[in-house]
């Protein structure tokens, strides 16, 4: 030991902290929102640039929503002039009371206004059928199956054109239109594409050549011509190809084109789900003896069909828009209303155009985007399950 | 061979009604059977009913003289000389016009928001994101409609013509472009063009070649614009720019000169690339999400910049999951192009399934090659696409 170290390890320190200090706080440039906005929204000068751009362009844009919307938007009135530049001399945003006095039509068409009651009832079938369906914790969910693919068509049937064996007073569905219409079309497709895109998916991965080469040869048409074209095959041809006597109205040619249409497309999302089946569900069945449909109904189409809840929704979500195109055939959706009413000569000023537009957009946004978050929230739900 | 051994009892025989062959084959003759009976009653109904609606049927009516205007036309057309079968190819013409622009608006636009939905720039991402959640969840027919009605014929009329610096003039009668007037002297124009292409490819493959064996790279992208666009814009230059450029004029009532570009084409070529632009991001989004994180950071630890890393490393490899996707889109963007029959712009849904339809009531006929054109478009580009899809497909060891 040199003399040095002696003297330093005798002398006693004049004071020793036992406990540590308690960390500073990092520097307030690195947390909280200072730094949040430093990392996401000024990293570089372009970012910087980027930010303030995007910025300026949202304003922009927000405020002139805004003021057609809302705050220079007419909100009462009896007719055009009410929304005419020329008359109130003022600038004039969308024109709220055109959209008030049609609203009527724009959810029911022509249906025959004392009968209202009936689509009401319609509406709220169908909202308890959706609801059970959807609703994962809902009792009972195969009645639900049942009654949204079984009851829930029947009854609204008899509901909506009437029987008159019971009082109900016939309607014809030239009558029908707007959101009825464009809920039909949608359930129609939905009721019908699903059995019958199973029915089509088992049928391409069939083993029988006839059966599957059947299938390939409808599923690939369908899905390589547009939808237009398909309408109006069944509008003008299918009226030729059955007994006069046995012509089916427009909406239902409509609804049959539709529902091709709709049953192809499913076709090819229940295939997708049947290959992420692996092989050994399907040995597994058959080595405890299941039969074919046994095997599909037990095994293969309740895994299928769950793996692929947000394909399928995504397909239900097109064809809703889709709906739209019946537009074209002359059937009177909620768009094809709008472009009646906005033409109409009580109404029709520059700004009743983008007022009916911004009401259908509206409507379509609030459903296509539930449905989205539907399926989204399912997709985490099975992934979350599949988590060990 | 112990013959000691209990003889196996022969398995008993399966019915015949039981045995897995014979129900398919059942199966598939009872199938067979409906099939040709549906179609041989539709057709005997078809042929009952049009003789009693007193229509021809065969593709006569190809040949007849069609008697009807169209509002654009890329080929020479005039309503009393052409055929149905002119109209026809008219109408084609302009689908594939309207859809090849639009595919092309529709990638631009599409690879933009797709990248910008993962950008750090956090207002930037949920722009994008927001773009794509709008535009994805209504009906392309409803924008198609407010292009149209809401926006393009909201515009001022021709007296108050809203004018573009460079001679494009803004009407509710649509867009005025300036013609190019080609005078004499443009042959070494377009010789030149094509010696540029020509040397460009050229260039390229020795460009190639050479990085392949010594590793140095050659300003490809200078060179190609310096062949390509320098050069013949050099002759066109020397030979006394023998191009002139026919304005539109503001007349009182109507507009002279110029290409008149139709309000319908312009709506229909808006919705269908803003459209089809906001599933074309989310295929962008997904591909690039589907390269691993590690190829990025590999990237950046070589000392690439964020860009040349997309450029080099990221995209290229996101492609190949990318092209299937895509190829689906642009036939979706080219059977979406159908809808311009809502809003009046003569494609070939509108001109043939429309026009042509009503005056030769031939429903069949019509219907039935309306739909092959479009099955045809369809499996041509998935022919094409399958071929590019088998050149770029990861090659595994």
């Amino acid at each position: 030991m040199t003399m040095a170290e002696g003297e330093l390890a005798l002398a006693e320190p004049a004071f020793v902290r036992r406990t540590p200090i308690a960390p500073r706080p990092p520097p307030a440039a690195m947390t909280g929102a200072v730094a949040w906005l430093r990392a996401n929204l000024l990293s570089t000068p372009f970012n910087i640039a980027l930010t303030i751009l995007i910025t300026l362009l949202l304003a922009w844009a927000m405020t002139e929503i805004m003021k057609f919307l809302v705050l220079d938007a007419v909100w009462s009135g009896n007719d055009r002039d009410a929304c005419l530049e020329s008359v109130q001399h003022r600038v004039i945003g969308a024109c709220w009371p055109f959209v008030w006095e049609r609203l009527p039509y724009f959810i029911y068409g022509s249906y025959p206004i004392p009968l209202r009651w009936r689509v009401d009832v319609f509406f709220l079938l169908l909202a308890v059928g959706i609801v059970w369906l959807l609703w994962l914790k809902a009792p009972r969910r195969d009645l639900g199956a049942i009654y949204f693919f079984g009851v829930l068509p029947v009854m609204s049937f008899i509901l909506l054109t009437g029987w008159s064996a019971i009082g109900l007073e016939p309607v014809d569905s030239v009558l029908w239109g707007g959101v009825l219409v464009t809920i039909v079309v949608a359930s129609v497709g939905i009721v019908v594409s699903l059995p019958l895109g199973i029915i089509l998916a088992l049928g391409r991965r069939s083993r029988m050549p006839v059966v599957r080469s059947l299938s390939v040869i409808f599923i690939e048409f369908v899905r390589g011509v547009p939808l237009i074209t398909v309408l109006f095959m069944a509008g003008v041809m299918l009226p030729l190809f059955v007994p006069e006597q046995y012509s089916p109205d427009k909406l239902v040619r409509a609804l049959i084109g539709i529902a091709i249409f709709a049953s192809a497309y499913m076709a090819e999302v229940v295939r997708a789900g049947l290959q992420a089946i692996p092989r050994g569900q399907y040995e597994g069945a058959m080595a405890v003896g299941l039969g074919y449909a046994q095997l599909m109904r037990l095994i293969v189409l309740p895994q299928a069909l769950t793996v692929t809840i947000p394909n399928i929704v995504n397909t239900y979500i097109g064809l809703f828009k889709d709906t739209t195109l019946v537009f074209i055939v002359g059937i009177f959706d909620l768009l094809r209303t709008i472009e009646v009413a906005r033409i109409d000569p009580k109404w029709a000023t520059p700004v009743t155009s983008t007022t009916g537009y911004a009401v259908a957009a509206i409507f379509y946004l609030v459903f296509c985007y539930g449905m989205s978050r539907y399926a989204r929230a399912m997709e985490a739900r099975r992934a979350k399950s599949g988590r060990r | 061979m112990p013959s000691d051994l209990p003889a196996q009892p022969r398995p008993a025989r399966v019915a015949f009604y039981n045995d897995p062959k014979v129900r398919s084959i059942a199966y598939q003759l009872i199938l067979c059977a409906v099939v040709v009976f549906l179609v041989f009653g539709a057709a005997r109904n078809a042929v009952d009913n049009l003789t009693r609606a007193q229509i021809a049927s065969g593709f006569g009516f190809w040949n007849q003289t069609a008697g009807f205007d169209i509002s654009q036309t890329l080929i020479e057309y005039s309503p009393r000389a052409s055929t149905y079968g002119r109209a026809f190819w008219v109408g084609l013409l302009n689908t594939l016009l309207v859809a090849g622009i639009g595919i092309v608006f529709a990638t631009i636009i599409g690879f933009i928001v797709g990248i910008s939905r993962l950008s750090t720039n956090w207002l930037l991402a949920k722009v994008a994101g927001g773009y794509v959640e709008i535009i994805r969840n209504l009906p392309l027919l409803l924008q198609l409609l407010f292009w149209y009605n809401a926006v393009l014929k909201a515009l001022p009329d021709i007296r108050e013509s809203i004018a573009i610096p460079g001679g494009v003039i803004l009407n509710n009668r649509g867009f005025f472009l300036p013609m190019p007037v080609l005078k004499g002297g443009l042959g070494a124009v377009e010789l030149s063009l094509l010696a540029g292409v020509v040397g460009a490819i050229a260039f390229h493959i020795w460009a190639r070649k050479r990085q392949e064996r010594t590793g140095q790279r050659a300003p490809v992208l200078a060179v190609t614009l310096l062949l390509v666009i320098g050069l013949p814009l050099a002759v066109f230059t020397l030979v006394g720019r023998p191009i002139g450029f026919e304005f539109p004029r503001v007349g009182r009532f109507n507009i002279a000169g110029g290409i008149e570009v139709l309000p319908e084409f312009v709506a229909l070529l808006f919705g269908l690339s803003i459209y089809t632009a906001a599933f074309i991001a989310e295929v962008v989004r997904a591909g690039i999400l589907a390269v691993s994180r590690g190829q990025t950071e590999a990237a950046y630890s070589l000392g690439l910049r964020p860009g040349p890393a997309l450029r080099l490393i990221v995209i290229p490899q996101a492609m190949r999951v990318i092209i299937p996707p895509l190829t689906s889109q642009y036939l979706n963007l080219t059977k979406n192009s159908t809808l311009a029959v809502a809003i009046g712009y003569p494609d070939l849904v509108q001109v043939f399934t429309g026009t042509v339809l009503n005056q030769t009531g031939q429903a069949v006929e019509v219907v039935a090659i309306t739909m092959l054109v479009y099955l045809v478009i369809s499996l041509v580009t998935s022919m094409l696409m399958n071929i590019y899809n088998s050149r770029v497909a990861l090659v595994e060891r």
